[in-house]
């Protein structure tokens, strides 16, 4: 930002008589502190993913996640209103670092939990850190009841996804995150699948005021490694903040609001009006 | 006798002043308290000077603190609030002599970069060295552009007491 001479010189001037006036205290050198960056994201979630935040310590962030169905459904679906899918769950501080967390979706009928870890704070000061990281491990078992005639095993429920969540508070306004993600399904829908999935997903949040934020999730797939039909994740949010809720708002091509379904089994297209409306709501209770 | 020696005049410090600010609606009761308040006064002129850091202001809820950080004080943006101003009746605290004087303290407080006048009832206890200093006021928190959106209005007061307790010692 530029600043014109005259504002330098008027902001120089009032740190003088400010200085002149507090000094009592000036000749206190005071032990340099780390100052932790704090809300690099409004909430533990960028929209469908995991965010570096964690809940702190006893406190409960209870979670309801809703994905409508396709706008593009139109007029007689109530452009997608009229179909639903939900995960109801909860994440819980054991320490300020250290979350855990279950859930269960409706798609599948699927539950789920996790344990995340923030184990890198990004901080200035006396200890400077450009960014948080944050471990997530979760497991995902699928209830519905099997349709296909085959040997179906219980290890064919189950799906596991770890994450390295990487972000930077680059200023106020501004926090991206990298998340590396590799997701493991015991049983994959055909044959052309593979087993393990890596993905790299981005996520941005812009602050709008001081308490709603515009959010970005984007999760590539590499290549060769899911049914050519599959298409990655690309949600669009915004975010608002009041007391102890904080509702997501957004647009999203992606399936069910578990990683499983997200990042391996979107097959939607934006370009062809494949978004949906969802909705996150998230209010925190404390213990 | 006496262990501690009284000194008359000179500069008095704390680095550990505490704050509380407290705010009660129906609804809900909100209180903070810093624990690292930086503060002097000068026993011959009265001079008197506060910097409080808000990040230092702890709460009993994390979730709370951070609100209060991010949303309400933006503390990066305005990291202190401060207050510079005159022990008025200086002349009768007694910095020397053990013993409770009361003063009235006037000045401008500053936060968010917002300066407004303030006073307050003042009271001393001098013992042994140290000088206890305790006051109350009420201010106002949109007087300082802190927005309370409408959505909690109700759970925010517009009368927020702030309690000062402070225990100074001669500076050398």
């Amino acid at each position: 930002m530029l600043k014109s001479p005259l504002i330098l010189l008027a902001t120089f001037a009032m740190s003088i008589a400010s200085g002149q006036t507090m000094d009592l205290l000036d000749d206190e050198e005071s032990t340099p502190t780390i100052e932790y960056t704090f809300a690099t994201f409004k909430t533990n979630r960028v929209v469908n993913g995991h965010s570096i935040e964690t809940v702190a310590k006893r406190e409960f962030d209870f979670k309801i996640a809703h994905r409508f169905g396709f706008l593009n459904g139109g007029p007689y679906d109530l452009f997608g209103l009229d179909r639903a899918t939900m995960r109801i769950g909860g994440d819980y501080g054991i320490t300020d670092n250290l979350n855990v967390g279950i859930g269960r979706s409706t798609e599948d009928k699927t539950y789920d939990g996790f344990v995340k870890y923030k184990f890198i704070k990004q901080s200035t000061g006396a200890k400077k850190m450009p960014v948080t990281a944050t471990w997530v491990s979760h497991i995902g078992v699928s209830t519905i009841k099997w349709t296909q005639d085959r040997e179906n095993e219980f290890s064919h429920r189950v799906h596991y996804t770890h994450q390295l969540l990487v972000a930077r508070k680059f200023t106020e306004g501004l926090s991206v995150q990298l998340s590396p993600t590799l997701v493991h399904k015991n049983l994959v829908d055909s044959a052309s699948s593979s087993n393990d999935i890596l993905t790299l997903g981005v996520g941005v949040r812009q602050k709008l005021t001081t308490r709603t934020t515009l959010n970005l999730e984007y999760y590539y797939v590499l290549p060769d490694q899911l049914e050519s039909d599959k298409t990655n994740a690309l949600s669009v949010g915004f975010d608002i903040e009041t007391g102890g809720h904080v509702f997501q708002l957004f647009f999203t091509n992606s399936s069910g609001p578990f990683e499983k379904a997200f990042i391996t089994d979107t097959k939607a297209k934006w370009l062809d009006g494949d978004v949906r409306f969802g909705f996150n709501i998230a209010r925190t209770f404390n213990f | 006798m006496v262990a501690f020696t009284n000194h008359s005049g000179g500069i008095f410090k704390t680095n550990t002043g505490n704050i509380n600010f407290f705010s009660h609606t129906p609804v809900e009761d909100i209180t903070a308290d810093n624990h690292k308040v930086k503060t002097a006064f000068d026993g011959t002129s009265g001079k008197l000077q506060f910097s409080a850091l808000i990040k230092d202001f702890e709460f009993p809820k994390a979730l709370m603190q951070e609100h209060f950080n991010e949303n309400y004080m933006e503390s990066t943006k305005f990291p202190k609030a401060t207050f510079s101003g005159l022990i008025e009746n200086i002349d009768a605290i007694k910095t020397g002599e053990n013993g409770t004087y009361t003063s009235n303290v006037t000045g401008k407080l500053t936060i968010k970069d917002v300066t407004k006048e303030v006073s307050a009832q003042g009271t001393f206890t001098v013992k042994n060295g140290v000088v206890n200093a305790k006051t109350t006021f009420v201010i106002n928190p949109e007087d300082y552009n802190i927005e309370i959106p409408k959505t909690v209005a109700g759970k925010i007061s517009k009368e927020i007491k702030i309690t000062v307790d402070a225990d100074y010692r001669h500076a050398h």
